[in-house]
């Protein structure tokens, strides 16, 4: 299941557990980032923390936690290599895995045509 | 959208739309603040190739002596700046300051002797003030006349002397910090060499109604890209050159701000015209004692990037904040990032470690000598 948030984040839901990352829009409005700042594995957060931090040339901007639930898994390859996540927002790109507090709560989120109209 | 109704517009802002700009507005104007591009490529083109810059918006600025005699105009201009305006010779143009009385800085800009006038560029969001400040010091013995209606572009990079070349043979023989007249495809510039890139390259004064058609003309060269404000600021960030209203401000002197080098021994103590600018005691005494704080560059040892705004402190844990960043960013060119801010002057020696507080943690910044990237000017 491939849901959307209007902070331009994708979750991938499998079982409990969501693959989240920013969209290709997202991606495309940030710029070319040079430095991904992610959580620590075994954070809890809150939906609508803080989650990560990504740094373009000319700016920082916060990714927000979508949903509540505990980080269980990194990607250190954006990291290393923050170009990654402009290249393949969506698969390579991806920034963290979180199992959610309550896998039911990913059901109010934008289904992917809910998001392309927003985008519009 | 009533907030870019309000925005003034260059003579470039349609082809600015036309080539895909992400605009925004600066200083009063809508401007690109980058292109298709992207900020990153674009300062990577501008250090390999050349770039295309609208600088419209800064304010170009005549000043013409009554008498006739630029010098009179000159010495009428030293009341408000301490560099020597005097001595610039027809052709030349040099960086100058308007000091305030405390011994601030109101403002940066370039002045240019051109023969029967001097010329100035200044900030865009001071030209106003700047103007105001010229006319209520120098209208009696001067006419100041603001050309805020001409368009200005700035080519930057390796190319740049290449590019203009093919439409002005004149460009080749000028220096940096040259200033000549000559045309451009028909068109009468006022052509300096110089810019806020730390490359060699040109920044070119042209009539409004011309400046459009001389950018597209120009831009037919593959070599050139138009470049947004975005990798302007990354850029002169890497060449460790001050933005106003960041780097320096009404409350930093040139001693604090290390521009000692733009005040000539002639306006020093013991110089044949020293002081004579607001704040002269200030400033000048601080070239015998010292400031308390200076500008540096400022070099995280990891890969965040540390912005402008982040408090610096001089150990990794507590103590009171000692400085500022003043501007700070990722340098492309550099591959890292890059920053500059003040600390106390007995922390300012190249090498000195401290700390910049980014989202509540300390990050370890090294005191590192400006540029970061080293300048290709034409001498």
């Amino acid at each position: 299941m491939l849901k959307f948030t209007e902070d331009h984040e994708w979750l991938k839901i499998e079982g409990d557990v969501a693959t989240v990352g920013i969209t290709e829009y997202a991606a495309e409005q940030l710029g070319d980032l040079v430095f991904v700042e992610l959580p620590e594995i075994g954070a809890k957060l809150e939906k609508g923390g803080e989650a990560s931090t990504v740094e373009s040339v000319k700016a920082a901007s916060d990714v927000y936690c979508p949903l509540a639930g505990e980080v269980v898994e990194v990607n250190q390859a954006i990291v290393d290599d923050p170009s990654l996540v402009n290249s393949d927002p969506a698969g390579a790109g991806w920034f963290f895995k979180l199992k959610l507090d309550d896998a039911a709560s990913a059901g109010a989120l934008m289904d992917e045509a809910a998001y392309k109209s927003m985008i519009g | 959208m009533d907030t870019t109704a309000d925005l003034l517009k260059t003579p470039l802002h349609s082809l600015h739309l036309e080539l895909g700009a992400r605009m925004a507005g600066f200083a009063g104007y809508d401007m690109p603040i980058q292109y298709p591009m992207g900020v990153m490529k674009e300062h990577l083109h501008t250090r390999a190739e050349a770039g295309l810059f609208d600088v419209s918006h800064m304010g170009q600025i005549l000043i013409r002596a009554k008498s006739g005699d630029v010098r009179d105009a000159a010495l009428a201009l030293e009341s408000l700046t301490p560099v020597d305006v005097a001595d610039l010779k027809p052709g030349r143009q040099r960086y100058g300051l308007f000091t305030n009385a405390a011994g601030g800085l109101e403002d940066d800009f370039m002045v240019a002797n051109r023969g029967d006038h001097l010329y100035l560029v200044v900030n865009a969001a001071c030209k106003h003030d700047d103007l105001a400040r010229l006319e209520a010091a120098l209208s009696e013995t001067c006419e100041i006349e603001a050309r805020f209606d001409r368009g200005l572009i700035a080519l930057q990079g390796p190319e740049a002397e290449s590019v203009l070349l093919a439409y002005a043979s004149e460009a080749e023989d000028m220096v940096f910090m040259d200033v000549a007249e000559f045309d451009i495809a028909g068109v009468p510039a006022v052509v300096s060499r110089s810019g806020y890139t730390g490359e060699d390259g040109y920044e070119i004064s042209l009539p409004a109604e011309e400046t459009d058609r001389i950018a597209r003309l120009l831009l037919t060269d593959d070599r050139l890209a138009p470049i947004g404000l975005g990798a302007r600021d990354s850029l002169r960030l890497e060449a460790g050159l001050c933005l106003y209203g960041h780097d320096i401000d009404e409350t930093t002197t040139p001693v604090e701000a290390n521009l000692t080098w733009a005040i000539q021994k002639v306006r020093r103590k013991g110089g044949a015209r020293a002081g004579g600018f607001p704040g002269a005691d200030v400033i000048l005494g601080q070239f015998e004692t010292g400031a308390p704080r200076r500008r540096v560059g400022l070099q995280p040892t990891g890969k965040a990037p540390v912005r402008a705004g982040a408090a610096l402190f001089e150990a990794e844990t507590g103590g009171e904040s000692i400085g500022t960043v003043t501007s700070g960013g990722f340098g492309p060119s550099a591959n890292a990032p890059v920053a500059m801010g003040y600390v106390p002057s007995g922390l300012s020696a190249t090498g000195t470690r401290i700390y910049a507080d980014v989202r509540g943690k300390r990050l370890e910044m090294a005191v590192t000598a400006l540029p970061f990237v080293p300048s290709t000017y034409k001498r």
